[in-house]
């Protein structure tokens, strides 16, 4: 209904209690709290009052909390969340006496953060270990038959190459290759260890004076040596890592269970979360307070329906003083909206456009009203429009503790639900004409269908042009009225005069102009032609306000003839409501839009039953297309209709009167995700 | 010759698919690519883009309620195919400003899209204005569906 009104806080208070009473603001959040630190008590040379860093507590506050939320992850991939934050939740309430208990046991919950942060190092370590002990131990399978330790070199009069050689060879092709390239040495031993198509895993002894010709002659072979390392035989050492991997998997189930065993304290660890992120917001609100040695100062916007409840609670607790005044006109006051069940759901439309600047109006209440009648027109399909009521009803009593911006989407849904099933009723649409095609298909009764209340649009296009066009130029007389409304609230009576009722006259002097003409009702199917009387006195108005317009479009300029020229241009202004009226055209397109697919899918679903001659098979089919179908286009329809209705306010109607520029009011607040602490 | 007409405003049905849905397959394809990459960085605004990515997909969706109305008309849906070669051509010529405005809407739509939600990324707060951009260049295909619904349904009564 309208932009609240603020008044200027200030807060001054002992130093010992500045604590307490930020905390009792932040639980109340109702003050938002100027960061202002161009005022002049920052002056370098002002020896009383002084800001103090607290950056580096900050900073600690911050680094909890990122340590806590991963704690809070590992322990959600260990044991998932039994109730998950979804988008619907919101936040518990606790009380302030949980919230104290809680905070007393604070270093034991950072404790188990810590623990937590440990135990996923050590679970990561394991998890990164455990690859490598597998790998090791498949290199190790093709030595296993051999007996000695892989760094065996050979005795006192030997000496041993152990390694491998590329394919599959056999002992008698080694000693043929040695032989051939080494002919004068004494003798040597090939002993295959395994083979396969890969690799032969060999050990090669030969007499010590021999080894340099016989090690020669393996290089040209491709021997190499294995990758394997160790004093112990390969089975020693395959048991080892066994026995290793083995006892790695027992602690990371002991590690699974003893993060698992931190299941029930979850809630604690959402807790210390909350904690230090408020007390993190609680310091940077610190750091920018005004100081003395024994006095703080603090400063900021207040609803001016809570100073009197705020006065009085901070009093009572608190040796403090604290002052309200008017801001001045200079000022930047941030914004907040106040409005009725039925329009407040749009105030997030509002906002994401920009909320009300300086003297604006909040236009939240006609921008509902439009809202959901243009949403309904275009989504117009009763069906659809109690999906969505109902859907939304549903989640608004299932999630008792949504937050409020959430609340209000869901609501502003379930309304716009609600417009869509009154026209679709008018419009007779219920899953487009799915009444009569299970009529048809199913009973084979023709006769069955549902009828519009007042008419077809897809069998009355032009009917439901000339309706969309009438709509759009209420709703943009609607919006040139707002402006009317704030000219003459800020005593423009001048202003209001040349830039609304000359519209008003030009714009509604042409229509009137144009019904008098009978090819211009004919096109668009109105029963009815004005008589040229009608025509002359619309005539005669639209040359007094073209001339009007002429006169004043321009009348910031004191040049005559740029003054001209520029209201020639304002005129020109006329074709902007043409484009204006006729963008509503898209109510008639979208509405279609939605009743023809609904029908396509309705008639594949019965052409498909029909082929199967109906039956219990054929109503299975035709069902699962049905759902589809109509799921498919509900949600695409659904959004185009949230788009194009939005576009129509923001372009069409606010481009009438509403500039916005406004500041959200951002109260200092409990900015938390889980908890919500109430008094 | 009777048989032609059947033909040319099977065409048209068949191009305003055709090419609205071509339109909208490369744009929501577009987008994605872009939605995609927001989301690697934060998959909070899923939702948000998701949105954004759908909105050059209506073209396809005017174009098959187009060829879908259009079939309907000259039964091929069931009942009565015989069609003029005036009136196949009329039916041609009404079905032309979907697909090509389709098409045409749909890529640069796209482009609003990409450009939207990059604006998402950096300021996910000014999602509706991000919104607004994109839908803008929509109001284009509309008027184009328009035409080629009222012309379609005109034709049915022009005796030809």
């Amino acid at each position: 209904m309208s932009v609240l009104p603020m008044k200027r806080v200030l807060i001054v208070g002992l130093r010992k209690d500045r604590k307490q009473i930020l905390e009792l603001l932040q639980r109340k959040g109702v003050v938002e709290i100027s960061a202002d630190r161009s005022e002049p008590h920052k002056d370098q040379d002002d020896t009383v009052f002084h800001q103090i860093d607290m950056s580096s507590a900050r900073a600690t506050f911050d680094k909890n909390v990122t340590l806590a939320s991963q704690a809070l992850d590992v322990l959600n991939q260990t044991v998932p969340d039994p109730e998950p934050v979804t988008m619907f939740s919101g936040r518990q309430k606790m009380t302030l006496t949980d919230y104290e208990t809680n905070v007393a046991k604070r270093d034991r919950i950072m404790e188990m953060v810590y623990r937590l942060g440990t135990l996923s190092k050590q679970m990561t370590e394991i998890e990164a270990e455990l690859p490598r002990l597998e790998m090791q131990l498949e290199t190790l399978q093709p030595w296993l038959q051999f007996g000695y330790p892989m760094n065996f070199e050979g005795t006192r009069c030997t000496r041993a190459f152990i390694g491998t050689l590329p394919n599959e060879v056999t002992s008698l092709q080694i000693l043929e290759e040695i032989g051939a390239s080494a002919p004068d040495i004494t003798g040597v031993d090939v002993t295959i260890i395994s083979a396969s198509t890969e690799q032969t895993c060999i050990m090669v002894v030969c007499l010590k004076q021999d080894a340099q010709k016989v090690e020669e002659a393996l290089r040209h072979m491709n021997f190499a040596r294995p990758a394997l390392s160790g004093g112990d035989a390969p089975l020693k050492q395959a048991q080892d890592t066994r026995a290793k991997i083995e006892q790695l998997q027992t602690k990371a189930a002991d590690i699974q269970k003893e993060i698992s065993s931190y299941a029930d304290r979850r809630d604690q660890l959402k807790f210390i979360i909350d904690y230090f992120t408020m007390r993190s917001d609680k310091y940077e609100v610190l750091s920018g307070l005004h100081q003395s040695n024994r006095t703080f100062l603090l400063t900021g916007y207040v609803e001016d329906r809570f100073t009197s409840a705020l006065e009085s609670l901070l009093t009572a607790r608190f040796n403090c003083i604290v002052e309200f005044s008017v801001p001045d006109e200079s000022e930047d006051v941030p914004v907040a909206l106040k409005n009725n069940a039925f329009s407040a759901p749009l105030e997030s439309v509002i906002e994401s456009y920009s909320l009300p600047g300086k003297g604006e109006d909040d236009p939240t209440l006609p921008v509902s009203i439009f809202y959901y009648v243009l949403f309904g027109l275009m989504l117009s399909d009763a069906a659809y429009g109690m999906i969505m009521a109902i859907g939304c009803a549903v989640i608004l009593k299932k999630f008792k503790n949504m937050e409020d911006s959430m609340r209000k989407t869901i609501q502003m849904f379930m309304l716009c639900g609600i417009g869509t099933i009154f026209w679709g009723f008018m419009f007779g649409s219920f899953f487009g004409d799915a009444t009569k095609v299970i009529a048809t298909t199913f009973f084979g009764r023709t006769d069955i269908s549902l009828p519009p209340i007042w008419f077809e649009p897809i069998s009355l296009p032009i009917k439901m042009l000339t309706f969309s066009f009438l709509l759009g130029l209420i709703h943009l007389f609607t919006g040139l009225g707002l402006k009317l409304k704030r000219c003459i609230r800020e005593h423009r009576i001048l202003d209001a005069i040349y830039d609304v009722v000359f519209w008003y006259m030009l714009v509604g002097g042409s229509v009137i102009y144009l019904l008098t003409v009978p090819m211009i009702t004919s096109m668009l199917g109105v029963s009815f032609v004005l008589p040229s009387a009608a025509g002359q006195v619309a005539a005669v108005l639209m040359i007094i306000s073209a001339i009007g317009i002429i006169l004043t479009g321009g009348r910031e300029s004191r040049n005559w003839f740029k003054r001209i020229l520029k209201g020639l241009y304002a005129l020109y202004g006329i074709t902007g409501y043409l484009s204006d009226v006729l963008s509503y055209s898209r109510l008639l397109a979208l509405g279609l839009a939605t009743s023809v697919i609904a029908t396509v899918f309705n008639k594949m679903g019965s052409m498909v039953a029909t082929g199967l001659g109906g039956g219990v098979i054929g109503f299975i089919v035709f069902l699962i297309i049905f759902i589809i179908g109509h799921l498919l286009n509900m949600a695409i329809n659904a959004l185009g209709a949230y788009v194009h209705t939005n576009r129509l306010q923001y372009v069409e109607f606010f481009g009438k009167f509403y500039d916005g520029g406004g500041r959200k009011f951002r109260p200092f607040t409990e900015n938390t995700k889980y908890y919500k602490v109430q008094e | 010759m009777s048989q032609l007409g059947l033909f040319f405003a099977l065409l048209g049905a068949a191009l305003s698919a055709l090419l609205a849905g071509a339109g909208s397959a490369v744009g929501v394809g577009r987008a994605g690519q872009a939605a995609a990459g927001v989301v690697t960085d934060d998959p909070s605004q899923f939702s948000k883009v998701l949105l954004l990515q759908l909105l050059p997909g209506t073209q396809g969706i005017y174009g098959l309620l187009i060829a879908f109305i259009t079939m309907t008309q000259i039964g091929i849906m069931g009942g009565d195919s015989n069609i003029s070669l005036a009136k196949g051509l009329l039916y041609l010529a009404a079905c032309l400003p979907m697909a090509i405005v389709g098409y045409i809407s749909a890529c640069y739509q796209s482009q609003a899209s990409v450009a939207a939600i990059g604006l998402v990324a950096k300021r996910p707060d000014q999602f509706g204005k991000a919104m607004i951009f994109p839908a803008m260049v929509e109001t284009y295909a509309i008027l184009a569906l328009l035409v080629s619904i009222l012309a379609i349904f005109g034709i049915a009564n022009v005796n030809i």
